[in-house]
């Protein structure tokens, strides 16, 4: 049992094993089910995120306000054209985490990690990195990622916040990006002490990210904050992986993050008061999709 | 510790776009039919707070359909359920009150009926696509929809709780909640029991055989 991101690294160095075999271990430990059960619902977990990601970038998603919906495809036909700036691998991973967003926006199938607003950026890396990964990750090896992810992300839940209602987007988007960053870091061969130095320098990038969805819908920046997301874990990722530290250890940076949020005014947690929903488009947008007033109050359907 | 699984971190599967708003919204409409214990006739739909500002952006309104139609929160045939229910002939009624205050700001109340009996609940989402069930047919209750539990409308007399419990000691289970809610002495009461083991249809049979029981309903 682990409660922070020290103990989590100290427990994986000791047996000289990986963070993902701790996470399954702890697991196994708490709940009592056995390895093959719990490894069989994280497969299956598995599943759900490439099928949305497979839609994503597929299909013409358009979720029902009309705020959101192909730009996953649109990234994915500037990708087949071979000329970008930020690479390849970045851009594909970035489409993918889009792709799940939209799903969740249009009310398609996917699995929270670790709300439905911030589900686009642990699958978008994940799925990004088989392509650009070789030889590609092994099906046991994108499980792993998963708990891997889980289990940094259990210590952020636990010791500060995972909710944008309560500390913001940093605790969402955020604490996401922290996830997939040390995820990417052991399916690429780091350390452990490696993970934990890409999540402080991802999290460490999305302190006072506030939550400010327009009309109150999880679709505008969510789905956007959910890209960029996916580019900063790669990048960070790749940081620890050159051997760059984190100057701030893991677990202060996500105390800072607690922190941060706490101090946080409500309208930049998720009350849709703030920042991007409180631009004069944004509230335009709002009366658009609730009618004149925004306050629509008696609907009836036939 | 809040959290003490992986799967509260990777998870749950749902329909989006909200945890609260709507795989919640399911689960809520879901245990009202299983109180029910068939496919309604008519739904009347009241929501508050939260519920009743947003519910259309976040699918509030199509999500506590598809519990009804007794989907889950992850079914494919969610986002489709208001025509679903049409072609079921589920008439179905919405109001969204923005004067009532709830204590929770994701609160809903739901009246389903046919020609034979109805039932009010009364649901709130808590958060993470949690859900607690306040109320049922003015009856103070609290229940968290996810163990098994027995619902069971009784006369208020001596004896009906004793025989309950026997039987499902007879069963071999074990009760790990109970609560019985009255609204006057010696008249109606309600009891929710909430066991380790899911509840099998032959218990809840004979429980309904027994004197004194009203109505029986499972939720598993």
């Amino acid at each position: 049992m682990f409660q922070t991101v020290k103990e989590l690294v100290e427990l994986a160095e000791k047996d000289q094993k990986k963070i993902s075999e701790i996470m399954i271990e702890t697991e196994i430990e708490t709940t009592g089910s056995n390895r093959e059960a719990i490894f069989a619902k994280m497969s299956s977990n598995l599943d759900v995120m490439e099928d949305a990601v497979k839609r994503g970038i597929s299909e013409n998603i358009r979720s029902h306000s009309g705020l959101t919906g192909g730009d996953a495809k649109r990234l994915q036909a500037y990708l087949a054209e071979g000329q970008t700036l930020s690479g390849v691998a970045m851009l594909d991973a970035v489409s993918k985490a889009m792709a799940t967003n939209e799903v969740n926006a249009a009310m398609g199938v996917i699995c929270a990690t670790p709300t439905a607003g911030s589900a686009g950026v642990v699958p978008g890396t994940l799925f990004g990195l088989c392509e650009r990964l070789k030889p590609a990750p092994t099906r046991d090896q994108m499980v792993r990622f998963l708990f891997t992810a889980g289990a940094f992300g259990f210590v952020v839940a636990n010791n500060a916040s995972i909710s944008g209602a309560a500390g913001g987007c940093q605790a969402e988007v955020g604490s996401a990006t922290g996830m997939a960053a040390a995820a990417a870091v052991e399916l690429a061969g780091g350390s452990p002490q490696q993970s934990a130095h890409a999540m402080a320098i991802a999290l460490g990038n999305m302190l006072g990210l506030i939550c400010d969805p327009v009309a109150g819908l999880v679709e505008v920046p969510c789905v956007k904050r959910n890209a960029v997301g996916a580019s900063t874990a790669l990048v960070a990722a790749d940081m620890a992986l050159a051997g760059i530290e984190s100057r701030i250890p893991c677990d202060e940076v996500i105390e800072a993050m607690y922190r941060v949020g706490r101090m946080m005014p409500a309208a930049f947690r998720e009350t849709a008061q703030g920042g991007l929903a409180d631009t004069p488009r944004g509230r335009a947008l709002k009366r658009q999709i609730f009618g004149h007033d925004g306050q629509k109050s008696v609907t009836k359907h036939p | 510790m809040k959290y003490r699984s992986v799967f509260d971190i990777i998870g749950p599967v749902m329909i989006g776009p909200s945890s609260s708003h709507t795989a919640g919204a399911v689960r809520i409409g879901r245990v009202a039919r299983h109180l029910f214990g068939a496919q309604p006739m008519e739904a009347a739909i009241t929501l508050y707070g939260s519920f009743a500002e947003t519910y259309q952006g976040h699918g509030t309104d199509v999500a506590i359909i598809a519990g009804l139609l007794d989907f889950e929160p992850n079914d494919p045939r969610l986002p489709d359920a208001l025509e679903l229910a049409q072609k079921e002939d589920l008439k179905i009624s919405f109001i969204a009150d923005k004067e009532t205050e709830t204590e929770h700001p994701n609160t809903v109340r739901i009246r389903l009926s046919d020609q034979q009996s109805d039932i009010e609940v009364v649901g709130v989402s808590i958060g993470g696509g949690k859900i607690e069930i306040i109320e049922v047919d003015g009856f103070n209750i609290s229940l968290s929809g996810s163990n098994p539990a027995l619902f069971i409308l009784h006369q208020d007399k001596y004896g009906a709780v004793a025989e309950v419990a026997s039987l499902i000691a007879k069963y071999e289970m074990n009760i790990s909640y109970m609560e019985v809610s009255r609204k006057v002495k010696g008249s109606l009461a309600l009891m929710v029991i909430q066991t380790d083991e899911e509840i099998g249809g032959k218990l809840a049979e004979e429980v309904g055989l027994l004197p004194n029981i009203l109505h029986v309903a499972v939720l598993s």
